[in-house]
Formats: C-alpha cells, structure tokens, sequence
C-alpha cells in the first residue's frame, strides 16, 4: 500500500518526485474527428495499488487508457514513466515499458486457443520446429490456476463464453509481467462469483507491486476496491482523491455535477392485456442437453419482466429464440393472444416484437453506416411510398428520436461508430423502438454504460412500460432486477427456476434460485461458469 | 470516447491540406479528366465525335458489369461469373435467332422461333435465372461466393461452347420467314444522336443508383455488407439481399451478351472471357471497398470510364497492347493507394480543423 501523499491532478509537476508514481499523464489532449476526447488532462498512477478511473460514457475513459497503452498517440501533452519522458506508438512500446491493458471490447483472436491467444505475438519458440504449444498450454494452464478457473489451453476462444474469455483477456495481461495493468470495465461481464475471484487476483497483484489502472462503471464496486480515484467528464478531470475520504454520492457529483437517481421512479402500471406467452421453448445444445430448456412464461402490457441468472443459465438463448433467430428451437410464441407464425426475425419484429442485442457491436450496430441510417434500419417501411424512401420525414424521426433519447449525435449522417459506446446503445434502442413494438426484449441494455446514460436507459423502459409495451430484460445485475422489473424470472442451466411477483421478491431468494443446479457456487466457482459452447 | 461538439464548421483550418482531401475525393473524377486531356493531346481525332461514342460503346460494355458487381461487393460477395454469363448468354441469343429451338425431342418435327423482343426478355431471364443460381449456392448451400462463381464460371462457359460445338453462330441478322430479324437494333441503334447502347446504360445506371440510394433495398444491402448479424437483428432478410444482387448482376451480364451478339451480328461462344475482372476493376477504382459496406453507382460509371479511355487511349497511341495491361494494373493499385491516403488525410484534416476551433 502506498503512503504517498494526494494531490489535485493539476500539480502533476511536483509529483514526479513522489516515488510510488509509476506514471504519470501530463497535460494530454486528444482530438477525434468530430470529438474532442480529452482536454490537458492530468493522471498520476501509483504503485501497489487500484488507481480507480471513472465517468460517464463519452467522458474520454477508455481513450486515455488507449494512449496509456499505446495503442493511440496523445495530439498534445506526454507521459512520464518512473521519471523519465516516453512515447508510446505502439501497445509493443508500451508492453516494454511494462504496460499491459485488458480491453474493454475484447480484443481476442475467436479462431485461436486460449493458450494460442495469451501468447499471441510473443510464442515460445525453438529453432526450427516453431512454437512450443505444450509449453505455452502447461504456463496458460498456470494462469488459469492463479485466476481460479479452469479454462482448458487447448479450447478455442470463440467456444468460450464471455465471461470466460475476459479472463483470457487477463491472463493474456498477466503473462506479460505488467507492471502497470490497465483494467477497462473487467467485470461488465462477469458473474459475482467472477467477479470475487477477479477482486481476489488484483489483490494479490496489488502486494506485488504492480500499479492498477481500474475502470468500472459499477460504483460499489469501486468503492469496494479502489486506493485513488480520479473522475473524468466531457474529457476533463473533475475529481482526484483518496478512495477513503470519498463516498459515492460523491463520485456521482463529479461525474455529472449533481446527485443523480440510479433508478427512474417506480410507477408500475402492469396488470394490462397479455402481451406475449412463450410455451415450452426449447433449444437443444450441440453436445446433447438444451440451452433453453422448456421455458414458458408471458408478459402483460405494462410490465417489466427481468430475467436474472448466472453467465450460461440460457437467458440471452432464450431472448433470440423469442425473435425467431434459431430455426431449430421448438415451442410457441403468442403475440397479442395469437399464436405466432412467423419463422425468422423479420417476420417477428413485423408482428410486433424488438430485440436490443446483448453485443451491439457484433449484432446491433452497422458501424460504418450513418447513425441515422442505423436508427431506421428496422423500420424503413414505415416511411416509404411503395420503394420510395422519403427522406425527409426520415430524417425527421430520426431527429426526434436522437432529442427522445437525449443521444449526443452532433450529425445524423455521421458513421455510427464515431460514437460513445452509451450513444451507441441509445442508437440501437432507438432502431427497435422505431418499428412500434408490442414486446421489447432487452439483453444486458445497461451493460459498460455509465450512470447517466443508465438512468436515461431506465425511463426510457419506464416510459415505454407506461405506453402499454410489454417489456423483457435480461441482467446479471441484482441491484437492477430487483429495482425495475414488476415480476423476476430467474434461470438456471436454461431452466426456468421461478417466477416471483416484485412484493414478495427478496434478493436472497432470487439468488438462491439462480444458483439451482450448480453446486455450492461460491466454494466451487468453476460450476457455475461451465460452457455454454 | 465521444463529445458532441456544437459548431462544426465546414473548410476552416488547414487550408492546404483541407485541398489536397478535396483533391482526393474527387479523385476518380480527376483521373478522368487526366486521361481524357492526356489523350486529346497525345492522339490525333482522339476528341472526335465520331471516336468518344465509339469509346462510350466500349465503356457502356464493362460498365453494366460494374453496376452489377458494385452491388455485390457492397454485400460482401464477388461475382466471377459475369463474363460467363455473357458468352453464355450471347450464345443463347445467337441460336435462338439462327436455329430456334428445335423440338423433335417432344415428338414433334418442328422447330420453334421466336421474334426479338421475346429472345431478348428469354436472355435476359437467363442472366437472371444464372445469378439466382449464384444466389442459392451462397445463400442456402453455404458456399463461399468466390467459390460458388468460381463454379458457375466454368459452368457456363462450358456450356456456351457446348452450345455450337465451339463454333460461332454468324451472321445473325435473323429471317423474315421466322419473324427472327432486327436483332441489329439493340448493338447498332441510335437514338437523338446517341447509340442505343448508352441509352440502355443510362436507364440501368439512374435505376441503380436509385436503388442504392433511396430504397430498402438499397439500404439493406449496405447493411448487409456493413454487419450481417446487426442486419439479420433488425430484420432484413439477409438471403434475400444477397439472392437480389446475384440475380442483378446476372441481369446486367445478360445485357452485355445481347449487346455484343448484336453488335457483332454473331454470337462467339468464348465472348466475355476475363470481363469479371475489369468489372472488379471499375468498381474498386470508383471508391468500392472489397471488404463490403461502402461504394457508389456513379463512383463505378466513372471507374469504367477511366479503364476504357485508357486502354482505347493507348490503342490509339500505338502503346503495344502488353504495355497496356501493365499501365492498367498500375492504375488500379495507385487508386486503392489514393484512397487509403484520401483516409488518413481526411483524418488529419477534421482533427486539425477541431483544434482550430477549441
């Protein structure tokens, strides 16, 4: 632990001669097209210790990691390592300054092992016959061990579930012998159970000397592990203190300048017509067994249904089979009372469903498409004359949906992908709100964004619920399903485990129900994480 | 990392570099003029009426090509086939004017003749039906579609020379008796001083480009080229897309086989060979990206004409036809050069004029 004294960012000059900083951001400005992402911003990094880095999507978090690691160049100001001016141009730069980052977007190869993976660029070879695997596999079978997980070296990546992969990502960092590790919202898709055994390893880290950088949206969880905590908004430090003099009403003032509510108020309409039954859905596993294992259950107009459970317990499967993605699901889907006919996603979403995808940069997002363009991608229909798309009234929707959503987007017709991931989401939100759906299925709609773009995330389903839609969304988030939705289903192993009305809800039993089926979860962490591949 | 910036103001700062982009972007417009002025001076009648509609004819032929291809490179795809199509096409064309369809093989002793207007629309549903082909390879069976039209390239070719045995069906100028003849119109037609062809040309590429611009889809396939799962999510029947733009290229090959038949006034079995590759060509020095998601109609028009003027440019220089092979590999590798610079360039500019303004 660090006994070096805290000062205000601004000073950064003085504190060079502070020892435990390990690094440190000197007045760092940099411009994007269309964005200005970080204005002089000043960040000292500590050693032995969880230098935790938080703001709201947009706020230029996850750029100034990339010129951390040096995957981007600063347009103005330097970085100081252990005393000395460095540039970074590449992540190699940074990797020889013992600088290792865990990416927010993973940043895997799918079509490699585990081991493969970890030891990417820096194989252990011998002349002539190439690369060692088995010594790669037996060091990868190491860090797994130190990680608490048992993730075979020789599984390919893209068989691996999120979860899983992220702590690939990890070891991937770890075996790089990082002295500062930069972790970019590590446990977005993380279990709590992964989440301990995570908070574990950088603990451990921690008494080894090694400076983490930790970004997280999630605040109890900062508070939780955090030493320092720097706060960032539109690109520049609002807030730089001690994690012990702080508390997070706090965080949430520097972040967006005043106290804000996590949860929109709880008007619970509920009790409306029945919107959608899904009777006996099942999608049977590759390997024998199902995925969605006979699920029934319905949604009324008005009402939040949350789907709580563990990574693999079947809940995003279940979401895509409702849409009509996978052909050899079997069961019924009711929409409105009548049973459904269609086949494939469009043939759904025309009857009036709407699904915002767990992944919106795999499944949500056309990136190199104007955002408006993306926003009305779902619902063209609506706005053509026979062919004919009018323009106008397009653009029209497309702009009352960006103030309806309050999306920061200066230029509907700029690429989608020069947004903040937050604006993103708001995008895809917007495309499936567009097509006027009955039943909207949500899937993680509030993973890796911030605060405010959460709260905005909340009353927009509020607001929607309000309207007469039936609404379904899936989360790992306790906190979350217990604060929004008007009943809780909780799955386990693709089973439906329990339904239970909001009043008669404890978080106690809605873990307890998610954890049907795995053995002692928190003795045995490995049980809960087995694939879903 | 995003902040919305209030004021973008459009041209301010960076004034030399903010040219060079300009410069970049209308970078297939500038070659074109290059290559046109280049060759006024350096080829005598080069500017002559009489030669620029004969140049139009030639472009027109590997511009319909392009249309069909710039849509299927936008989804993602390749189309190999396309000069297949048209040999086979032309082929189809020719036999139908000079020997009908002979049906003994049903027991009668008759041979069936149609007039023009129904072998073309028979052609045409041809190049269609061939691309549908393409189409359910891809799409139901799975295959690759540099594979698939890989196949169906050698497919129809082979049966284009099955065909006639190799041989070129002549002289088709059709028979009164038969109600065959004015198959001429179609390649040798004018119309307000223009030939029929680029007519033809005009009315596809105006189609196109309204397709691509102001209709689903049109959206649609860009996205399907953009991301194919986010497409598939937000219900656009990604089969479908791809199935349309086969069949469309398919189209347009069919065209350019009745347009050389008749121009020719006969149909050669082995028309057509490596005009998949100049079709490719055109698109991506109009701006296509192979990697799918980003091209325009009127970038492609503009990319045929470059490849057309050059080479009928050169001919008419004398340059050794070799040498013309070499120049066009140039000219294709130093367009994909320019674009990749037009991007990072356009990438310091907006930075620069963002600084400028904070």
């Amino acid at each position: 632990m660090t006994t070096g004294t805290v000062k205000s960012g601004a000073d950064s000059g003085e504190s060079a001669a502070d020892r435990d900083i390990v690094l440190t951001v000197e007045k760092v400005t940099k411009v994007y097209p269309g964005t200005m992402a970080l204005r002089g911003v000043d960040f000292e990094v500590r050693r032995g210790a969880v230098n935790v880095l938080v703001g709201e999507n947009g706020a230029g978090k996850s750029t100034l990691m990339k010129i951390i690691a040096g995957v981007e160049r600063p347009t103005e100001g330097r970085i100081i390592v252990d005393g000395k001016p460095v540039s970074l141009t590449s992540t190699a730069d940074a990797v020889r300054h013992g600088i290792g980052i865990v990416f927010q977007e993973m940043n895997l190869f799918p079509n490699l092992s585990v081991a493969e993976n970890i030891f990417v660029s820096r194989e252990i070879t011998r002349p002539i016959l190439g690369v060692r695997h088995q010594e790669q596999e037996r060091l990868a079978a190491e860090l797994m061990k130190q990680l608490e997980h048992d993730i075979d070296p020789k599984a390919l990546v893209a068989d691996l579930p999120i979860g899983q992969q992220q702590i690939v990502e990890i070891a991937k960092a770890l075996a790089q012998d990082a002295r500062i590790l930069i972790m970019d919202e590590p446990t977005s898709a993380l279990s709590a159970a992964e989440v301990d055994i995570l908070f574990r390893v950088i603990a451990d880290l921690k008494s080894r000397g090694v400076a983490i950088i930790y970004i997280s949206h999630r605040l109890e969880e900062l508070i939780r592990i955090g030493d320092y905590i720097t706060v960032l908004r539109d690109g520049r430090i609002t807030g730089n203190e001690r994690m012990d003099k702080i508390d997070i009403s706090w965080i949430v003032r520097q972040m967006i300048g005043s106290d804000a509510k996590d949860f929109a108020d709880g008007k619970h309409a509920g009790g409306g017509a029945e919107r959608l039954r899904v009777e006996n859905l099942s999608l049977p596993r590759p390997g024998g067994g199902y995925l969605v294992d006979h699920v029934s259950l319905s949604v009324h107009a008005g009402e939040i249904l949350g789907i709580y459970g563990l990574m693999g317990a079947g809940r995003s499967e279940l979401l895509e089979c409702v849409m009509g993605r996978h052909p050899h699901a079997s069961g019924s889907v009711y929409i409105d009372g009548k049973k459904s006919t269609a086949r494939d996603v469009a043939g759904r979403i025309h009857q009036g469903l709407a699904i915002i995808p767990e992944d919106r940069q795999r499944d949500g997002l056309v990136p190199i498409l104007p955002i408006g363009t993306n926003m009305t991608l779902a619902s063209l229909r609506q706005f053509c004359l026979g062919p004919h798309i009018r323009i106008a009234k397009e653009l029209a929707a497309v702009r009352d949906f960006i103030t309806r959503l309050s999306i920061k987007a200066p230029d509907p017709a700029r690429q989608a992908s020069s947004l903040s991931g937050g604006n993103q989401q708001k995008v895809v939100i917007a495309k499936a709100l567009m097509t006027e759906p009955k039943v909207l299925l949500m899937d993680e709609p509030s993973r890796g964004i911030d605060i405010g773009a959460k709260s905005d995330v909340f009353r927009t389903m509020r607001r929607l619920a309000a309207e007469g839609i039936g609404i379904v969304f899936v989360t790992s988030d306790l906190e979350e399903v217990m604060a929004l939705s008007d009943r809780i289903a909780v799955m386990s192993k693709g089973k439906l485990i329990t339904v239970i009305d909001k009043a008669e809800a404890t978080e106690e039993a809605v873990v307890a129900a998610a954890a049907v089926g795995h053995r002692k979860a928190r003795s045995e962490p490995n049980a809960e994480l087995e694939t879903t591949a | 990392m995003t902040t919305a910036v209030k004021d973008m103001t459009h041209g301010g700062g960076g004034g030399g570099a903010a040219l060079a982009l300009n410069v970049m972007r209308l970078r297939t417009f500038i070659a074109l003029f290059a290559v046109l002025i280049f060759f006024s001076l350096a080829a005598p009648n080069f500017l002559s009426t009489a030669n620029l509609i004969l140049m139009s004819k030639h472009v027109a032929l590997n511009a319909f090509l392009a249309i069909g291809m710039t849509f299927v490179i936008i989804t993602g795809g390749i189309d190999l086939s396309v000069g297949s199509i048209v040999g086979l096409c032309g082929m189809v064309a020719g036999g139908l004017i000079l020997n009908g369809v002979n049906l003994d093989f049903l027991g009668f002793a008759y041979t069936l003749y149609f007039n023009v207007p129904e072998i073309i629309l028979i052609t045409l549903a041809l190049g269609i039906f061939i691309g549908a082909i393409n189409g359910v390879l891809i799409t139901r069976l799975g295959v690759a579609p540099f594979i698939a039209t890989l196949g169906t390239l050698y497919v129809m070719r082979g049966l284009a020379l099955l065909l006639s045995q190799g041989r070129t069906f002549p002289n088709l100028v059709g028979n009164p008796e038969h109600g065959t003849e004015g198959f001429a119109i179609i390649g040798s037609g004018s119309f307000l001083g223009l030939p029929l062809t680029i007519w033809i040309l005009i009315a596809v590429a105006l189609a196109a480009a309204y397709i691509a611009k102001r209709t689903p889809v049109g959206r649609h396939i860009f996205a399907v080229g953009g991301n194919e799962s986010a497409a598939a999510l937000s219900g656009i029947r990604v089969d479908r897309v791809k199935m349309f733009v086969y069949m469309f290229s398919g189209f347009c090959a069919a065209i350019v086989g009745l347009i050389i038949a008749s121009q020719l006034m006969a149909a050669h079995p082995a028309t057509g060979e490596t005009f998949e590759l100049n079709a490719i060509a055109a698109a991506v020095l109009g701006g296509t990206s192979m990697s799918g998601g980003h091209g325009t109609i009127g970038g492609t028009i503009v990319g045929a004409f470059v490849i057309g003027i050059l080479s009928d440019g050169l001919v008419m220089m004398g340059v050794s036809s070799f040498w013309q092979i070499v120049i066009k590999g140039l000219v294709i590798i130093a367009a994909v050069v320019v674009d990749q610079a037009q991007r990072r360039l356009q990438h310091r500019v907006v930075l620069r004029q963002m600084a400028s303004e904070t």
